[in-house]
């Protein structure tokens, strides 16, 4: 420990102490000064893409952005970013940027599905939206009215978004794509710990011996962090060790000690076999003491599907899938046990051969005897998980074997320090929440988390993944702050904030990404709205979704910078200030919230999505969105009217939503002042307007709100967060300081949470306990639990776990597809470094398009052979869902075994997901994109 | 879409054979004589002969061109400033993708394009090829400044071969590491997907011929601690060695006192 805080003080003399607050003061503000002399502005910003979230000053030159560079004070990156950062200059500058709105229309200038777009007014398009809004609300009620929300959408934005979405619209139909990045990770943190968010911090790789990705290309995803890896282990390269965990070899391994190719969904027996190694073959290394003091062990139902449509629903009810993918679907409601699963579910009462019957997914758990979880552990031993994950046909097993020991090893061993990395592959998993949860159980056992150096650390995807979907809760069952729609003590508390009439909030929110989709195809949601992500080309089972949009009666409107896949699904589409045209903010993966200014006008007439859920909440009065709504869709009860509490709050039938959420008294209270440092010198084009006198919603040019919008929605979203352990600084100091790891207590960020040495929250926590503990996991979450055993529970009476958290004992289960005869090949897809997600922005980089120009089908050679395929010639890959062309690669940077073929999904023209099944974990509802079965064969 | 770009490619194929055969008609190599001083850049389709026997050989029949199913390969116009008629590449543009079945060679019918230089145990092997060697400015290489890049690396066919990575620390920032791209010319083939993936403005990692970009150690020395070093012994003789002070006969120089005795 001695030596940790040795380590720490180390380390933190120049990282976090660098960052806190006052100390770092940004070399920008004084660059602002110098701009008029030099003919340019450098200002702080921070990156577009991933979740490593990279400091970088944007270069401004008559009114556009003309370069960027990496902010050498930025303590993630120190100046440096991957080549995507490296082009944040020219993501907005794309030749087919959307200018202006643009309606499906026919020859007389009506509305009309089939109709081709043509471009409208704004006044109109908030017409559009109006009319058929309303058209839904009166169909479906608040659940007829969708959003695809967004873990890249700005803090403030998102806020907005959830505003109007909860307070106005009483919909929980809102729902960010980060669902399909981060679900699991989010459900594992909430069932682990009781509240939401990676304990560690990037200061964990310089201080660590072993870096273990599991599931996650970080060379590739996440370059930068990825290169502090390196730099570590250059460092010592003999003592520091790195292994890669993956289904196919990828550019990670390239710095790895040991690559472990593993079979699609056995790192949940990996994870189990360390456990087992642990409990069984060298008990002395577990922590009893802090086990006692501070961990439960916990089991819960195993026959919970796999997050597929559901028998009696409508579009399986009237035949919209196929024998072919009903092949699947089936498994949904009940699966036949196998030889693989077999002894993993044996302590759990199943063999081979059983029928297991499949409830819909639950968070369900209950607590069990440290017994019952080693009891559960017992069918891992080497031989069964080795026969059972060797990924590799061509592997040796004796070899394989050699190395699973070797990695449970360097977790066992005494004093060297472990971080467990993991993105996608944990958590685009049809048991994502389970396999999530089973990382953390080896770091506990062994007393290896929420250390400096040590933990089980969830990297992000998105830029704000955490900062916005997460915290601010843009999912259809989170209020901001780990709050919960459906505790009615949280619903008080936001509507109190929003001073809405207490019961706006409906509390049934059950309405994620895939539910949506779904709901669309069903005919329940009847209006869906696309902020800030692309559902129709990063959706699995493509197809129904779009032909739903598409052949349906609804209304689809995206808001975008760029003509991808879901604008051109849609029936209206709204050209949108992109990311450096706006005031905004983004939270990282260590917690770290960074702000940035509008540092240039929109294109066109574009306009920021805060400004489109603003102008859409002058169109909506309390009496149409405030009466009771009969019961609809996962709402099995009325939502009672509040209209009469409206009134007795001082509003009227006619007060505007925008009156009440958005320009209250409060928010005016939030001034424009060129005076103010913050301010001064920066467009603001929500709050004044700007040169391009843009002609609004109501016909009239837009001269804005006339207040400081953005730092209004900023502090009052922070103002949920403080003192609950997401403590925010004040919305100036950001923009002081080169961002803060939350909680920010006392002016100081927090490195480590639930450590009572580092986080203000646990010192707390323990303190009130009376106890000595070196943590406190004091999330509250799930925070009572009946007792049972692996087989269910045996005792309701719930007890209490103030500041613990929890082991699970979760089995191997197959995922619901599998290769087989007819399709007999693995897929899984995934990233490319040079491109973000769908490729709107960085296909439409000349440079990045060339260094990548399209989506490649990767193979092994002798596949390439088997299937009758060649390098560099098209092929088919088929699923029972659909096909796409691609090329193969078998020599290219992804290196495939033998049964398994990756596609990256970024390219339109390669549309993967038309390919892929969209079963999902059945708790968190994220998507598994890493395995379905597929066929190969010559285009 | 295909069906016009076939027809274009066929139209400029024929264009570029048509002015091949005029020249030719003129009966006179030395009509070249410009074009073979900027010839020393060309970068040649996979198999061909060195430069001047390749020239040599080399009918302007196309035949390589038309079998590329990449449009890598162009025969060259007036204007070019290349040998006109014969097939060259401009890897930024349309880099060579390393067919294993390495379409262009066996089609060319005077060994221009010769199948030993781009087999190995009587198999057609495409990483035998030596079109060219790509070679990184490393001042404007960003992967050089710390930038996490390595689009070449990982645009390689023979990634972790032909070009690996080097890591360094970076002790300006105190916790990176630069990875840097490093080519290994004895396996680089020259393809070029290297430099058209290159991300700078102008690219940073560029393919020349080997010639133009290779220096050459003599075979009087061979890396101690390289056992395969030694293969360069194969062709290695002994050589009379003359310098300035050398030149002279032995005798005559001993009898040369001129200067010996001055004061």
């Amino acid at each position: 420990m001695s030596l940790s805080r040795r380590d720490f003080l180390k380390s933190s003399a120049a990282a976090s102490a660098a960052a806190a607050i006052g100390m770092n003061v940004p070399s920008n503000l004084s660059a602002a000064a110098q701009s008029a002399e030099s003919g340019w502005r450098w200002d702080k910003a921070a990156c577009r893409f991933c979740g490593t979230g990279c400091g970088i000053m944007m270069a401004t030159k008559d009114g556009k952005i003309v370069a960027v560079k990496g902010d050498p004070a930025a303590p993630v990156n120190r100046g440096l970013n991957c080549i995507k950062g490296y082009f944040n200059a020219k993501i907005m500058y794309g030749a087919d940027r959307l200018k202006q709105p643009l309606l499906r229309m026919n020859d007389k200038g009506e509305f009309d599905k089939k109709g081709d777009f043509k471009p409208v007014s704004w006044q109109r398009a908030f017409d559009e939206m109006e009319i058929h809004i309303k058209k839904a609300l009166k169909a479906s009620g608040p659940e007829g009215v969708g959003v695809f929300a967004s873990g890249q959408y700005t803090v403030m934005e998102g806020y907005a978004a959830q505003k109007m979405m909860k307070g106005g619209f009483r919909s929980n139909a809102f729902d960010p794509n980060a669902r399909h990045c981060m679900a699991s990770a989010v459900v594992g943190f909430y069932q682990t710990f009781g509240i939401d968010e990676p304990s560690g911090c990037y200061d964990d790789i310089e201080l660590t011996d072993t870096v273990v990705t599991w599931g996650s290309n970080m060379a590739e995803m996440h370059p930068i962090l990825w290169s502090r890896v390196t730099d570590r282990k250059l460092s010592n390269p003999e003592k520091v060790k790195v292994i890669n965990m993956s289904t196919y070899r990828h550019r990670t391994s390239d710095l790895a000690d040991i690559e472990i190719i593993f079979t699609p969904n056995t790192d949940l027996a990996l994870w189990n076999y360390i456990a087992h190694e642990i409990v069984f073959n060298h008990p002395e290394a577990i922590d009893w003491d802090f086990i006692k003091r501070h961990i439960i062990f916990t089991a819960g139902p195993v026959n919970i599907g796999y997050g597929m449509r559901r028998e009696g629903e409508k579009s399986l009810a009237s035949g919209k899938y196929d024998a072919k993918e009903m092949e699947i679907v089936q498994k949904e409601m009940k699966t036949i046990v196998s030889e693989r699963e077999a002894p993993a579910l044996a302590p759990y009462g199943y063999k081979a051969g059983d029928e297991m019957k499949h409830t819909a997914g639950t968070l369900n758990h209950w607590e069990i005897s440290f017994e019952e979880y080693k009891k559960s552990l017992e069918p891992y031993t080497l031989d069964y998980v080795a026969k059972i994950s060797k990924g590799n046909p061509d592997e040796d097993i004796e070899e394989f074997k050699e190395k699973l020991k070797t990695l449970a090893s360097y977790y066992i061993e005494k004093d060297r320090k472990v971080v467990s990395f993991w993105t996608m592959g944990m958590n685009q998993h049809t048991r994502g929440t389970w396999v999530n949860t089973l990382a953390y159980n080896v770091h506990f056992l062994l007393n290896k988390q929420a250390k400096p150096g040590s933990g089980a650390f969830s990297l992000t995807g998105q830029p704000s993944a955490c900062g916005t979907a997460r915290e601010v809760g843009t999912f259809t069952h989170r209020l901001p702050a780990d709050m919960m729609v459906a505790n009615p003590a949280h619903r008080k508390i936001v509507e109190n904030k929003w001073n809405i009439p207490e019961g706006t909030i409906n509390g049934v929110g059950k309405q994620h990404i895939m539910a949506i989709h779904r709901g669309i195809e069903d005919g329940l949601v009847k209006f869906a709205w696309v902020n800030v992500c692309n559902p129709y080309q990063d959706s699995a089972s493509a197809k129904h979704w779009i032909k739903a949009a598409r052949e349906m009666d609804n209304f689809i409107v995206t808001s975008d910078g760029y003509p991808g896949i879901s604008a051109k699904v849609s029936d209206l589409i709204l050209p949108s200030a992109m990311i450096y045209e706006k005031w905004g903010a983004y939270g990282n993966a260590e917690r770290r919230t960074q702000h940035w200014r509008q540092q240039v006008l929109p294109v066109g007439d574009a306009m920021s999505d805060i400004w489109q859920w603003v102008e859409l909440s002058k169109r909506f009065k309390v009496k149409d969105v405030w009466g009771e709504w009969a019961p609809s869709g996962p709402r099995k009860e009325a939502l009672p009217s509040v209209i009469e509490k409206a009134k007795a709050m001082g509003y009227t039938e006619d007060t505007t939503m925008y009156e009440i959420l958005f320009a209250n008294e409060t928010a005016r209270s939030y001034k424009l002042d060129q005076n103010d440092p913050i301010q001064k010198g920066y467009d603001n084009t929500e709050g004044y307007g700007d040169s391009r006198r843009v002609v609004g919603s109501d016909g009239k040019v837009f001269d804005g709100y006339g207040f400081f919008i953005q730092k209004y929605l900023f502090e009052e979203y922070a103002a949920f967060t403080r003192g609950h352990g997401h403590d925010l600084a004040p919305f100036d100091v950001y923009h002081k300081v080169r961002g803060l790891k939350w909680p920010v207590v006392d002016g100081k960020e927090t490195q480590w949470r639930f450590n009572a040495q580092y986080d203000p929250y646990a010192a707390k926590a323990v303190k009130e306990a009376g106890t000595d503990n070196s943590h406190a996991f004091y999330g509250t979450l799930a925070k009572a639990l009946p007792s049972g055993n692996l087989s269910g529970v045996t005792d309701k009476e719930k007890k209490p776990l103030k500041n613990k958290a929890k082991i699970f004992a979760r089995p191997y289960m197959d995922p619901p597809e599998m290769p087989d005869n007819e399709y007999p090949v693995w897929l899984s897809t995934g990233r490319v470094l040079e491109h973000w997600h769908s490729g709107t922005m960085t296909m439409r980089v000349p440079e990045l398009y060339r260094a990548v120009p399209e989506a490649l089908c990767y193979m092994h050679p002798k596949d390439a052979d088997t299937y009758g395929v060649k390098q560099g010639e098209l092929c088919w890959v088929e699923s029972r869902r659909g096909r796409v062309k691609a090329r193969v690669e078998t020599r290219g940077r992804n290196r495939p075994s033998r049964g398994l073929v990756f596609v990256p999904w970024f390219d339109e023209s390669v549309f993967i997901n038309k390919v892929c099944l969209d079963a999902t974990c059945p708790m968190s509802k994220q998507t598994d994109y890493k395995k379905c079965a597929v066929k190969i064969y010559k285009a | 879409m295909k069906e016009l770009e076939n027809s274009r490619r066929t139209f400029l194929l024929n264009s570029a054979r048509a002015v091949g055969l005029a020249a030719l008609g003129g009966l006179v190599w030395s009509a070249y004589v410009d074009e073979i001083v900027a010839s020393s850049l060309t970068l040649r389709p996979p198999g061909a002969l060195a430069e001047e026997d390749f020239l040599k050989t080399c009918i302007k029949c196309g035949m390589c061109v038309e079998a590329c199913p990449f449009d890598t390969l162009t025969l060259a116009k007036p204007g070019d400033n290349r040998p006109l008629g014969t097939p060259y590449f401009v890897p930024r543009e349309v880099p060579c993708y390393m067919c294993p079945q390495i379409p262009c060679v066996p089609v060319c019918p005077t060994n221009a394009l010769s199948e030993a230089l781009v087999s190995s145990n009587g198999k057609l092997d495409i990483a035998k090829a030596q079109m060219g060697v790509a070679v990184v400015d490393s001042q404007n290489c960003i992967a050089f400044w710390g930038i996490q890049c390595d689009a070449c690396y990982r645009a390689c066919p023979l990634l972790g071969h032909a070009i690996t990575i080097e890591y360094t620390k970076n002790e300006r920032t105190g916790k990176h590491a630069f990875m840097k791209p490093i080519v290994h010319a004895d396996i680089c083939t020259g393809c070029g997907l290297c430099e058209k993936a290159c991300v700078t403005e102008k690219a940073s990692i560029f393919v020349l011929p080997r010639e133009v970009a290779l220096g050459k150690a003599g075979d009087y020395y061979i890396k101690g601690w390289d056992k395969n070093d030694e293969k360069r012994l194969e062709n290695a003789t002994s050589e009379i060695t003359k310098t300035e002070i050398s030149k002279q006969k032995a005798i005559d120089s001993l009898n040369d006192m001129k200067g010996l005795l001055d004061d």
